[in-house]
């Protein structure tokens, strides 16, 4: 068993005015001529588990339309999803909600 | 030309000659001498973390379009998304090229599940490098279709057709 010679962590009490409206964050997939509309559905039902039909409709907004919102959540979560995606060669990036 | 991929089993199938063999493990090789394994800093710490020391974009605009900046309109906030995710990244597209080198031999090649993933990851790193060396637009099979073979573009433009009809069966295959 390891000894942690140390104190409890000192609980911090944020000022409220410090507390911002908390909107989601979101991961966003571009355009490119490379990536081949098969291929970035099969990285949408893979990464996120979408079913196929989701998958397909959220490629052709991102074909059609230049971009797509493909998921959101926590920064943190997202963040994870733009690494994925740029393991699989997606134009992939990270943006907090303006709405 | 080979048929492509099928599926078998768990895995995928497919039959390459001698000369795909060839073409498949040069272009990996040429991805391997790109993408360096991901420098990291001097920190101990930094480096059993994987954090890279650098924060910027790469030069290279294949590596640029390999490591794209995660925040469109927040250099800081970019600069530390790829600190924390550039070297695992590297790290990732090197073990993928280096699963299609050994794994693509000429005659039947079965892959399991996870070479699958690697050959279809890898096949698309191929693809981007020479997509943004070749500056290609998204009618490239119909302009390869309309090329003279005289055209010195012509063997560059080809492979990447073949690139494209390769990982399409492989994805295809896969579904």
């Amino acid at each position: 068993m390891v000894y942690v010679a140390s104190t409890a962590p000192v609980e911090v009490e944020r000022p409220s005015a410090d507390v911002r409206p908390d909107l989601p964050w979101l991961t966003i997939v571009w355009n490119d001529p490379v990536n081949l509309m098969s291929y970035v559905t099969y990285v949408f039902q893979t990464v996120f588990g979408y079913p196929k039909a989701k998958a397909e409709k959220l490629m052709l907004d991102v074909h059609h339309k230049g971009k797509a919102v493909v998921a959101s959540g926590s920064r943190e979560e997202m963040e994870r999803d733009v690494q994925i995606l740029h393991s699989y060669g997606l134009w992939a990036t990270v943006q907090q909600d303006t709405a | 030309m080979s048929g492509g991929f099928t599926r078998r089993g768990d895995g995928v199938e497919i039959r390459l000659d001698v000369g795909e063999v060839a073409i498949l493990r040069s272009l990996a090789s040429q991805i391997l001498g790109l993408v360096e394994p991901g420098a990291v800093g001097d920190d101990p710490l930094e480096r059993a973390l994987g954090i890279v020391d650098s924060a910027g974009p790469p030069d290279d605009p294949v590596l640029a379009r390999f490591f794209p900046s995660a925040y469109r309109e927040d250099p800081e906030a970019a600069g530390e998304f790829r600190r924390y995710t550039e070297a695992s990244l590297r790290d990732g597209k090197r073990d993928d090229a280096s699963t299609l080198m050994q794994t693509a031999l000429p005659g039947k090649v079965r892959l399991d599940q996870e070479e699958a993933q690697a050959w279809l990851r890898s096949i698309n790193d191929v693809r981007l490098a020479l997509g943004v060396r070749l500056e290609v637009t998204e009618e490239i099979h119909e302009e390869v279709a309309a090329m003279s073979e005289d055209d010195e573009r012509y063997p560059a433009f080809v492979t990447y057709d073949w690139l494209t009809f390769l990982q399409d069966s492989l994805v295809r295959a896969l579904w």
